[in-house]
């Protein structure tokens, strides 16, 4: 199938169920409240070394957020409920109780829910206050700069990860420019992130490795310089560069939305192939097949 | 078919009368003349339902009383789910021992504000009288969460020991306001009288006016306390008028009672 002079390849994208959380972080301006979530969501691009995967998801206006100061949206999912706590414990507890003037909310209404400020409270050894308003518990831990609010526990649900396009260019421009205009087309779906650098991935992975304890490695296949080596590229004539964009969202039908318009997006900017990362249908749940996106409403 | 039940008071009682039925549990599943027919105490006499009120309707979650009850007590006891909405004023003990559920008084209530409550929320448009949320006489405990919001006034001992939840009073409060306190918050916003807080251990005593305090409260420092937007923002959605002075403004913050633990906290607004 053909957009302009664009290929998409007819394969699917192999995405896999995750857990994620919307934590919502507030400060006195607007700088403090991105400087939490730029530190929150530093290391978090894949789940394969960093444990989870975050990223910010919007800015929210002061009069839409719990107490009415300017906010940021930041989704961060990971692979199991326990891994859920843990993570937000740890990023909460390093990089937004640190962070001067900030609080944290829970974002997300869902029915199941792992504690947080339940288990960052002992920071306040002791001088900590619950506070419980409107049937929602949080905690008052004192600081150096005064008090640190956060939610007792946030709600977390079933998610997907691993979404993913593979722009395949005869030049390193063509494939970069297609990535990233993708990435901001797709960044504009509500509940959907692009944990990488600006949303692109430069060094795709494959599942497992010839060497023991590596649980991803270099996808020979995708890699121009292999072509001619490897027995099974997946490269046409004239690629020299892939760049992958990974998006994650909070439901398939956001996912399905941010896909296609990532394609669409893509296509627009002129790249050579529009394929996607599968492996074989395996591993994920879920399959997003490039060219039934494409017939999805937008 | 209507889905509340009116109970409309034609004959005033000449003495307080004690009416524990008055709730949307006990009315369920009541016919008009099963409601009619309910126990309640006229002074020490024994009297029914119906030698008071009109009743309109059968056992609905939605009770609706109108009239000047304020002699009427007990309305809501024990609550744990429905509404009570009461059109005039409302006597003692106003959702005593309440668990969940709504009571509104569009007009004043008497002492005894939600004694022993531990959830729910009842709202009183005008003025309350002594005792608001707080334990009972002999009890160490008061109430253990919901939310009692005063529109108007109180009178003393507001949330005596209260151990849990959220009093506001839009208007003033009386003297001893949050005594023997255990924790929760208490929002005043139109002044109280002296020593509050008096024997406070853990808890939130918040006033938008200046206050005089016992010599049990140490200062700590001013603050503009985040928590607070949270509860001033529940109460600006509940019909209280906060201004954006109050929402973003500084508190000086007293440490107290000294002659307890010292873990509670008055918060004074402070218009610098």
């Amino acid at each position: 199938m053909k957009i302009n002079r664009t290929e998409v390849a007819d394969t699917f994208a192999e995405a896999f169920g995750m857990w994620g959380a919307r934590v919502v972080i507030t400060a006195d301006t607007k700088s403090w409240a991105r400087a939490a979530a730029q530190s929150m969501t530093g290391f978090a691009t894949s789940v394969i070394r960093c444990k989870c995967e975050a990223a910010v998801e919007s800015e929210i206006p002061e009069t839409d957020t719990p107490d009415l100061r300017p906010g940021i949206s930041v989704l961060l999912f990971a692979m199991s409920e326990k891994d859920m706590s843990d993570r937000l414990v740890e990023r909460v507890g390093q990089c937004v109780m640190t962070c001067p003037t900030t609080a944290c909310y829970n974002g997300l209404e869902a029915e199941q829910k792992v504690p947080v400020g339940q288990r960052l409270r002992f920071f306040g050894d002791g001088h900590q206050i619950a506070k419980v308003v409107a049937g929602r518990r949080l905690w008052r831990i004192p600081i150096m700069g005064g008090e640190f609010l956060v939610d007792d526990v946030f709600g977390i649900q079933p998610t997907i990860g691993g979404g993913n396009l593979l722009m395949l260019g005869a030049s390193r421009q063509v494939a970069l420019r297609a990535a990233t205009g993708a990435v901001e087309a797709m960044r504009d779906v509500a509940g959907v992130f692009l944990p990488f650098p600006q949303g692109v991935v430069g060094s795709g992975s494959k599942v497992g490795s010839r060497y023991k304890g590596m649980i991803a490695s270099t996808n020979e296949a995708y890699c121009p310089t292999l072509r001619g080596r490897v027995e099974h590229s997946e490269l046409p004539e004239g690629i020299v560069a892939v760049y992958e964009v990974v998006a994650n969202g909070l439901d398939e039908a956001s996912l399905r939305d941010a896909l296609r318009r990532g394609i669409h997006a893509a296509a627009e900017r002129g790249v050579d192939v529009i394929s996607a990362g599968n492996y074989g249908g395996t591993l994920g749940q879920y399959k997003f097949h490039l060219h039934e996106l494409l017939g999805d409403a937008p | 078919m209507s889905m509340h039940t009116e109970l409309q008071l034609v004959t005033a009682p000449e003495v307080p009368l004690e009416a524990e039925c008055l709730s949307p549990a006990r009315l369920a599943g009541l016919s008009q003349s099963g409601i009619e027919r309910l126990t309640v105490m006229h002074g020490n006499r024994e009297a029914h339902v119906g030698d008071f009120f009109k009743v309109i309707g059968n056992g609905q979650p939605l009770l609706h009383l109108e009239g000047d009850l304020s002699r009427v007590k007990y309305i809501g006891h024990r609550m744990a789910d429905g509404e009570v909405r009461v059109d005039g004023s409302a006597g003692m003990h106003l959702g005593a021992g309440m668990s969940g559920g709504l009571i509104h008084v569009s007009g004043d209530a008497a002492d005894w504000v939600g004694p022993e409550m531990s959830g729910g929320r009842i709202v009183v448009m005008g003025n309350a009288g002594h005792m608001v949320g707080s334990a009972y006489r002999g009890q160490s405990v008061g109430i253990q969460g919901g939310e009692i919001l005063i529109h108007g006034n109180v009178k003393n001992e507001l949330g005596s020991a209260m151990r849990r939840g959220l009093i506001a009073v839009g208007g003033q409060a009386g003297d001893y306001a949050g005594v023997n306190m255990r924790a929760g918050t208490i929002v005043v916003m139109g002044g109280m009288g002296i020593r509050p807080g008096a024997g406070m251990l853990r808890g939130s005593i918040v006033s938008f006016q200046p206050v005089e305090l016992l010599p049990s409260f140490t200062y700590a420092c001013w603050m503009r306390p985040v928590f607070l937007r949270f509860y001033l923002c529940h109460l600006g959605q509940s019909g209280f008028e906060i201004g954006d002075d109050h929402m973003g403004g500084r508190y000086r913050r007293y440490c107290g009672d000294s002659i307890e633990e010292n873990r509670g906290e008055i918060l004074v607004f402070d218009s610098r």
